[in-house]
């Protein structure tokens, strides 16, 4: 019989192949661009300003990270602060995921939890910081809970709603094709889980890494980049409180950029 | 249809439901579905089922593949029950999978039948789609996918739901045709699913109808069509005629 090659569409490979490195190098552009105008506009308005002290420029700030940087300091608390962040991060992920996936399975535990979950979510992260500071001690253990908490009851919600949303189709399938748990689980499930595990370590990036300085301002024992700018806070040292600020946000969007864009890439792949 | 019955598959699936309910929720009533329907398939026949929307047809199927366990009855698929396929309504082919690798992912690991996916591939026309994502081509191209990939298996019981709905005519026939030869190489007993009376005596070697509301069974059909007629559309036609004016 013939007709088996009636193909009504072809396949369509992945969009843009063969461009190479010059959109990328245009989109460097835009930023490199963006970025000065935003220095000058800086350095415009430091100058205007009544106390450079108060309002140091760009070049002012720059100068003090490099000092910084030159005595140790620099790299010093950041990498106390990057420690923090990553086991805040790692726990307040694997934490609330298992609750997230345990609560979007069971909907009873799901009734019975979720006013939890809601006073949880709605409690101010200055009240979690301080009680666990309180009630751990000005600890490593105790920032890093106090971080971990802010962040539990949102990757909670993000993962129940994945696990709300697992297809009955494909599960069905999996049973009538007899796939078992572990290939169930490694095909079936988790590639749904993937984004909504993408979407919540995204969004936890962005919170944890600013709830990290504030836990650190208030405990930071005399260490990391949030106890740094509380210092500096004190002696209204503005260069010093804006240069790890800029330190910070570079390393953080080296994580988003190296990181997080290519796993989120990578679980979409698939989509149309 | 290819006769050869060995030993193992010569018992007939039993199927017997007496009572099916769907219990009441989200302010609908409990719903009777299923009443008093009973049947045997002989091995490696062709049976359709067909009968208005809503009577009850995939939930007996859903039954018989054993989804559904809420019922009363009994359903005997003999030995054939561990090689059973059931091809969905909707493809089912996981997204993020390619379209080989959805087929090779029913076969357990080094089972000798993954020497057999680039043939079943090619002969559902899909060897160029085959490093595609399913989402990326046509809707009839992921159904051939989803017949391939209950094909590969080589199953004894074959059920399908309704698999060529919602396609341009050509695309469907073209996968009727497909399912024809794919069926007369791996003789199969089949129950397949259909509101399209063209499609049933086109494919069936026996029909049955079901009544709409709690779905009975009201007409048990012979269908005496050689293949040769299953592809002459008058032929067809005429055997339609008789078959479904008798009730």
């Amino acid at each position: 019989m013939a007709p088996v090659s009636t193909q009504t569409s072809s396949t369509r490979g992945p969009a843009s192949a063969g461009l190479g490195w010059f959109p990328a190098l245009e989109r460097l552009g835009w930023v490199v661009a963006s970025l000065a105008s935003l220095a000058l506009l800086w350095q415009v308005v430091a100058m205007t300003a009544a106390d450079p002290r108060l309002f140091p420029g760009p070049a002012a700030v720059f100068g003090t990270m490099s000092g910084l940087a030159q005595s140790g300091a620099l790299w010093s608390n950041i990498s106390v602060t990057l420690e923090r962040l990553v086991y805040a991060f790692s726990a307040a992920m694997m934490i609330g995921s298992v609750i997230g996936i345990l609560l979007g399975t069971f909907p009873k535990a799901d009734k019975f939890f979720d006013p939890w979950l809601i006073l949880f979510l709605n409690l101010p992260a200055i009240v979690t910081i301080t009680l666990c500071l309180i009630w751990g001690g000005m600890n490593q253990a105790a920032i890093v809970t106090a971080v971990a908490l802010n962040k539990i009851p949102n990757t909670a919600v993000t993962m129940r709603e994945g696990t709300r949303g697992l297809s009955r189709d494909l599960n069905e399938m999996a049973e009538i094709y007899k796939l078992g748990w572990w290939k169930t689980l490694r095909h079936v499930t988790l590639p749904q889980l993937a984004p909504f595990f993408a979407a919540a370590a995204r969004a936890g990036l962005a919170l944890i890494w600013k709830i990290v300085l504030v836990v650190e301002a208030f405990g930071g024992n005399g260490r990391g980049v949030g106890y740094q700018i509380f210092i500096a806070f004190q002696e209204f040292d503005v260069a010093t409180i804006l240069a790890y600020a800029l330190a910070f946000i570079i390393i953080v969007q080296i994580i988003e950029t190296a990181i997080m864009q290519p796993m989120l890439a990578r679980v979409n792949r698939w989509r149309r | 249809m290819a006769a050869v019955a060995d030993v193992a598959s010569a018992a007939p699936i039993r199927v017997e439901v007496t009572r099916k309910i769907f219990p009441a929720a989200g302010g609908r009533d409990a719903q009777l579905v299923l009443q008093d329907v009973a049947f045997e398939v002989e091995p490696r026949s062709f049976l359709v089922m067909t009968g208005p929307s809503g009577c009850g047809k995939s939930t007996l199927l859903n039954i018989i593949a054993g989804l559904d366990t809420d019922y009363d009855g009994t359903i005997d698929l003999g030995p054939g029950k561990d090689r059973l396929t059931y091809i969905f309504q909707s493809p089912r082919l996981l997204p993020w999978r390619t379209i080989a690798e959805n087929i090779a992912l029913v076969l357990p690991e080094g089972d000798p039948r993954h020497a057999n996916i680039p043939e079943m591939l090619e002969r559902v026309g899909l060897t160029e789609a085959a490093t595609a994502y399913p989402e990326r081509v046509s809707l009839g191209m992921q159904r051939r996918a989803a017949l391939a990939r209950g094909f590969i298996l080589e199953p004894e019981i074959l059920l399908m739901d309704e698999p060529f709905v919602s396609l341009d005519d050509p695309t469907a026939q073209s996968l009727r045709q497909l399912l024809m030869d794919l069926w007369h190489r791996q003789p199969t007993t089949v129950i397949f699913i259909t509101h399209d009376r063209s499609e049933a005596v086109q494919l069936g070697t026996r029909i049955l109808r079901l009544a709409p509301g709690q779905a009975s069974v009201v007409q048990d059909a012979q269908v005496n069509l050689t293949n040769a007629q299953r592809l002459d559309r008058a032929a067809v036609l005429a055997e339609q005629t008789r078959i479904f004016a008798t009730a």
